[in-house]
């Protein structure tokens, strides 16, 4: 899949992450900031580099704020984050 | 091992401690002077000759609305004085001025059975230059009773106080209630001082008798009454937290101790308060009447009390209006000193509980609890009456989430061991109760119900499950803190974080 724009998706409720992607950066980085950082930042940046290699996603600037999301709700987030930068609408 | 600062002989905790009595300090105070009163805290500091070194006291029961402690130091450190101890009930935000003081070495040491806000940051970050010693609300009493540690000057901010210095915490414009903590200050300091910004001639009920004190001043106000006691407390909204609640009051109902004058304690947090709330329902429609409720008193336990569902209330601290309206009106919601609460070398509240509902910041496989520290190793607060009223009742319930945000409640090995394991009799989650399978007896009774009844491995299986293990955290070798038990043995130390670790 393709990013054609900007896009975000979550909340900065407890329990829930904010995710911000930025197309077009020449390479792929990620931004964490988590309330657990200490003891599952590099498991949440490895969901996060696990769902843009399943969608094809490169070149893109991966901004997270993390509440303490479990690693379903980055999915999700991630996943819903990647089809509305992918559209045109 | 020798720490600087604290006592040259201690014993480690192991099983089976927290019965031994200790002799006590006799204290025979009686001061009937008529010209207590001075005109301010500088001539009081020059008329004692307040010097390095000494040990000064404070009590925490206007909370995060405390002008005192803040104002005494700074006022100590205007004249130079170093190396001062603070022999503190408890520490809260608003103390974030002590920073500075710690910086400068006018502070050097701490005592304190609660801290949190920037003072315990100051000290995770290694400022504070002996380590600070953790104690409990019951084992400050016999600290100052033993003579482990002796207080140089008491300083008791006071609601309202009479010219002898006879003092009440209800009435006046600060009022906080009652004032548990300050008891032994009074008692035992070299120099008793009052603070207060209500002296009145002469006061019909007295919480402390005048001949323990020896100074008192008068300031505009001691305190900012809104922060002092919470206007009300709540119970949790939280649909998870009220179902931890309710199987807790089913555990309480079938666990054998719920008859006609049981007794009970529970904090202030949401889902404790939600258990009292049940508790009531509870009590009403089986027709059970409790004997005492004690410890921090909120409006829950008042309106149970003048519904006639626990015949007393032991106060040692008022939490909000209501329970100070009440400790002013009922004659039965009786003002207690900490001592009297929880030390084990007094006749204590705490030995005749039945039941404590109590939080958990971690919980091990072998049932040891840490309220002292976050998650990830940082003072966060402390175990207040914690492993006190663990060690006294019959029946200990933890009640917390399994997780919450992604921080697990249930670890291999508590970072911080406030509570001993062997204390701690359930644990209630939304998801399964675990009993401390020291208690048979429980276990027998809970598993003719219906309750979620699991081992505490098959709650940290789900627990891990659902969030993963988390990564450990490693810490350096300085030593930041001593986790004092109740009766003075040392049951965890607290180390610096290590600040090399990739973020």
């Amino acid at each position: 899949m393709e990013l054609l724009k900007p896009s975000k998706a979550g909340t900065y409720e407890s329990n829930d992450i904010y995710i911000m992607l930025f197309p077009g950066q020449g390479k792929t980085s990620i931004e964490l900031e988590s309330v657990v950082f200490d003891t599952f930042g590099s498991q949440i940046k490895s969901v996060i580099q696990d769902v843009l290699e399943e969608y094809g996603i490169q070149n893109v600037m991966v901004k997270a704020v993390d509440k303490g999301a479990l690693d379903f709700t980055i999915r999700a987030r991630m996943i819903t984050a990647i089809i509305r930068g992918a559209s045109n609408e | 091992m020798e720490i600087n600062g604290y006592k040259k002989e201690f014993e480690l905790y192991s099983y089976g401690h927290g019965n031994k009595k200790q002799k006590k300090v006799q204290t025979t105070k009686k001061n009937s002077s008529l010209y207590k009163i001075k005109k301010s805290v500088s001539d009081l500091l020059d008329e004692i000759n307040i010097q390095d070194g000494m040990t000064l006291s404070f009590h925490h029961h206007l909370r995060n609305g405390d002008y005192v402690l803040n104002m005494v130091i700074e006022e100590i450190a205007k004249r130079n004085i170093k190396d001062i101890c603070l022999f503190t009930s408890s520490i809260f935000p608003c103390h974030e001025p002590l920073v500075e003081h710690i910086k400068k070495g006018t502070v050097t040491q701490i005592y304190a059975a609660y801290i949190s806000g920037p003072v315990a940051n100051a000290i995770n970050n290694g400022l504070l230059q002996k380590p600070v010693i953790m104690h409990t609300h019951g084992g400050r009493p016999r600290i100052i009773e033993s003579g482990e540690v002796t207080i140089d000057v008491s300083f008791i901010a006071v609601p309202t106080c009479d010219q002898k210095g006879n003092i009440n915490g209800s009435i006046g414009k600060s009022a906080c209630g009652s004032l548990g903590y300050a008891y032994t200050d009074a008692y035992y300091g070299k120099h008793t001082v009052v603070i207060t910004d209500n002296l009145v001639d002469k006061l019909d009920e007295i919480h402390i008798e005048g001949q323990f004190i020896d100074s008192i001043i008068t300031i505009d106000s001691i305190g900012d009454a809104s922060k002092i006691v919470s206007g009300t407390t709540k119970i949790t909204q939280n649909p998870i937290g009220l179902k931890i609640a309710r199987l807790t009051t089913e555990v309480i109902k079938h666990s054998g101790y719920f008859r006609d004058g049981f007794s009970f304690q529970t904090g202030a947090g949401g889902t404790s308060l939600a258990v009292a709330d049940y508790l009531k329902a509870l009590m009403l429609q089986e027709k059970i009447k409790g004997s005492f409720a004690s410890g921090g008193i909120t409006g829950y336990l008042v309106d149970m009390h003048e519904k006639g569902l626990f015949e007393k209330l032991y106060d040692v601290q008022c939490f909000d209006l209501e329970a100070i309206r009440s400790i002013r009106e009922n004659p039965n919601h009786i003002p207690i000193s900490a001592s009297k609460y929880a030390n084990i070398n007094d006749d204590c509240i705490v030995s005749d509980l039945d039941f404590v509902i109590l939080g958990a910041t971690e919980i091990d496989l072998d049932f040891n609890v840490n309220v002292t520290t976050t998650s990830i190793g940082e003072i966060m607060g402390g175990s207040g009456g914690h492993s006190d009223t663990a060690f006294g009742a019959k029946v200990t319930i933890i009640v917390s989430q399994l997780f919450n945000a992604r921080i697990p409640v249930i670890k291999d090995k508590v970072i911080c061991k406030t509570t001993p394991g062997e204390t701690v009799d359930v644990l209630v989650t939304e998801r399964g109760i675990a009993v401390n399978p020291k208690r048979s007896d429980l276990i027998e009774k809970l598993e003719k119900t219906n309750l979620p009844l699991m081992t505490i491995e098959e709650l940290k299986n789900i627990s891990d499950q659902l969030i993963g293990v988390p990564q450990d955290i490693s810490f350096t070798n300085d030593l930041i803190g001593v986790v004092e038990y109740r009766d003075g043995t040392v049951i965890d130390f607290l180390y610096k974080r290590n600040e090399n670790e990739e973020k």
